[in-house]
């Protein structure tokens, strides 16, 4: 374990330099966003992911975020386990409707102010899964959507994008 | 063991099923076939209904194992039930009946499975829709002194699926553990039904996202089963490429996972920056991280070029630097030992009863890997070997997931050095009332796909059975005995789907 430790102390840093935020998103999101709850929520926001029936491939970028190569934490970011230290509620999949009921629950357990962000083309749009007798289709149909962030599934490359711009913007 | 022609006429198959034998049989037929899985003489690989008729795919495992699919036409709406005979049948047939109102006379587990009571209709796949399930669900009961339950998910504190799990405790041990699952259950088999190819090959490919290359071969393989057709060389081997790949990154990041659960961080963060080694390898090559769609019937959508070979080159050399120092590390830290030796034991017995394939089989003695027991091309021309272990804990599944990523790092130098050259797509005719089915490795285990193709060469019923159908309740025995704060390990060891398990 000493010369993985060393090895880490003298190699540079795997992380990937930050991505800039995309100014159409921003300007679209500032003008949805009131200032005085971005100034409230100040720089850091914490995220609770809920997966609304996903094929777990969102998941698998989510998670992503979070290895040392991506470092969602230097931003500010971080994922919390309870709604209620949550700003962000971050939806993927096609709302199942055997999942509605507990992402509602979710939702309603977050302290105002709250942000949702649907992540994914099935939490966007209903995906492939928007005709299914066993969905409601998007995330916007069940909650307020602030942010959309499409891709099948987005990279984290585009998941931090979206990310900075709710925060920076 | 008994040899399945000694009990099924396979001389009587139907003669558009392929590459098994389908073979149509009275309830008195079924019913024997039943009894012998329950005796232990074969293992089950999955149970299904189309429109009016009930259909169960089995293997006899002696070597070389030989796989058929029995049918039996449910008379008036209902058919003898498999899950009263052979356990690991239960599931399948509550989730068979929620979907398609057959009734299975005698299972002894009433409850709705996959229906929640939510969607509105009930029995969506038969041709007249039914009555919804009640919403509520009765857990089975627990009595004892000092018992007491824990409640947990659908929401879990973690990024991952949702499912429900009903722990009963004793002080910090777990007396049982009861799994409600379905909520994300997405009518995919529905959506399947009626496509075209093309489009049900994406539907298939997001069965379970972490093994969308699994799931896109297998579709594929049973599409070219239905429809007589061979796939070049090239495609076949980029397909291995591929299946390697995801098979690598899955286990590098579930390895790393385990670790974290274990609250050891190191390990962790040198897994998480390999799996995205992977990832950006498959990038390069194939122009999307995890490798949605690029299996299509037929071959593959997307070719290697030099570009992508340089990168997997350069990844092999980063993996073989890195792997074996970690794997060390994992070996000598007695703390983590601590936590993964002898915790979440699965009994071979019923590794071996429930037919569970995978890491978590193989841990516990089962012997059974699809690339090479049910062999596909290319992997009857490469050389690997399987990891096999009985001691069924953590530990035993750390190892045995250590044993496939290294040997997936060496099935694709293989293929870097012996890839054909030539096309990477054959032209697909779907053949009318043609009937195929698949069984591909995936990192979790053997994924099955069947399907039965339309007069107009669409899919008209497909089905797609996940490793994890056969895990999941080994998962609940698995816990037993053990304390709640081990679970997250014995979990993440397993990391059954709950997308495939609840399509």
């Amino acid at each position: 374990m000493r010369k993985i430790l060393l090895e880490g102390l003298l190699r540079r840093p795997v992380t990937d330099a930050s991505p800039q935020p995309d100014d159409a998103e921003l300007a679209a999101l500032a003008a949805r966003i009131d200032v005085a709850a971005r100034r409230r929520l100040g720089r850091s926001l914490a995220i609770r992911e809920v997966d609304a029936g996903s094929c777990n491939g969102c998941e698998l970028e989510i998670n992503a975020l979070q290895n040392a190569v991506y470092d969602l934490e230097h931003y500010g970011l971080r994922f919390v386990a309870s709604p209620r230290h949550a700003d962000v509620l971050l939806v993927t999949g096609p709302v199942t409707k055997n999942m509605r009921t507990a992402l509602e629950r979710t939702y309603t357990a977050i302290p105002a102010p709250k942000f949702v962000i649907a992540v994914g083309d099935c939490a966007v749009s209903g995906g492939l899964f928007a005709n299914s007798y066993a969905c409601v289709g998007p995330v916007s149909a069940v909650l307020p959507v602030a942010l959309t962030i499409p891709g099948c599934p987005p990279t984290p490359h585009a998941l931090l994008k979206g990310l900075l711009t709710l925060l920076l913007g | 063991m008994t040899p399945l022609a000694d009990h099924i006429d396979l001389t009587s198959a139907v003669p558009n099923h392929a590459p098994w034998p389908r073979v149509v049989v009275n309830a008195e037929g079924w019913l024997a076939v039943a009894a012998r899985l329950g005796d232990g003489g074969w293992t089950l690989l999955g149970l299904w209904a189309d429109g009016g008729r009930v259909h169960m795919a089995l293997a006899d495992d002696n070597a070389p194992p030989a796989v058929a699919v029995v049918s039996l036409d449910a008379e008036d709406g209902a058919y003898p039930s498999v899950g009263r005979l052979h356990p690991p049948a239960l599931r399948l047939e509550r989730a068979l009946r929620d979907l398609s109102g057959l009734q299975p006379v005698g299972l002894p587990d009433p409850r709705p499975w996959l229906d929640h009571g939510a969607w509105g209709i009930g029995s969506p796949l038969a041709a007249i829709a039914g009555e919804p399930a009640p919403a509520g669900y009765d857990f089975l009961p627990v009595e004892g002194e000092d018992l007491h339950e824990i409640p947990v998910g659908p929401v879990h504190a973690g990024i991952i699926e949702p499912g429900h799990f009903r722990f009963t405790v004793d002080g910090e041990t777990v007396v049982r553990l009861e799994e409600r699952l379905g909520y994300t259950h997405k009518g995919l088999e529905s959506l399947l039904a009626g496509s075209t190819l093309e489009h049900a090959a994406r539907l298939a490919g997001r069965a379970s996202g972490d093994a969308t290359v699994a799931y896109a071969l297998a579709f594929a393989r049973a599409a070219e089963a239905a429809c007589g057709v061979t796939p070049p060389p090239r495609a076949v081997w980029l397909r291995a490429l591929m299946a390697e790949l995801e098979r690598m990154a899955n286990h590098l990041g579930d390895i790393g996972a385990i670790c974290n659960d274990a609250a050891f961080a190191i390990i962790h963060a040198h897994f998480g920056v390999l799996r995205e080694h992977v990832l950006r390898a498959a990038a390069v090559c194939f122009g999307h991280r995890l490798m949605m769609d690029r299996v299509v019937p037929g071959g593959v959508a997307v070719d290697l070029n030099a570009d992508g070979e340089a990168a997997l080159r350069g990844l092999l050399r980063e993996i073989r630097r890195r792997l074996p120092q970690l794997a060390e590390l994992y070996d000598t830290t007695a703390s983590l030992q601590d936590r993964t030796v002898r915790t979440g034991f699965v009994d071979p017995a019923l590794a071996r009863r429930f037919g569970c394939g995978g890491h978590v089989g193989r841990a516990s003695g089962r012997d059974f890997d699809a690339r090479r027991d049910l062999p596909y091309p290319p992997y009857d021309r490469l050389r690997f070997t399987t990891a096999l272990r009985t001691d069924g804990d953590v530990n035993a599944r750390v190892w045995v997931r250590l044993h496939e990523a290294d040997q997936s790092f060496a099935l694709i130098d293989q293929i870097l050095t012996g890839l054909p050259a030539g096309a990477i797509h054959a032209p697909v005719a779907p053949v009318a009332n043609g009937e195929g089915m698949a069984m591909v490795e995936s990192f979790r285990g053997d994924v099955l796909a069947w399907l039965r193709l339309d007069a107009a060469g669409h899919v008209a019923r497909c089905h797609l059975r996940d490793p994890s159908c056969f895990q999941w309740p080994l998962l609940e025995t698995a816990i037993e005995g053990n304390i709640v704060a081990d679970f997250p390990l014995c979990n993440k060891s397993f990391n059954c789907s709950y997308s495939g398990q609840d399509l």
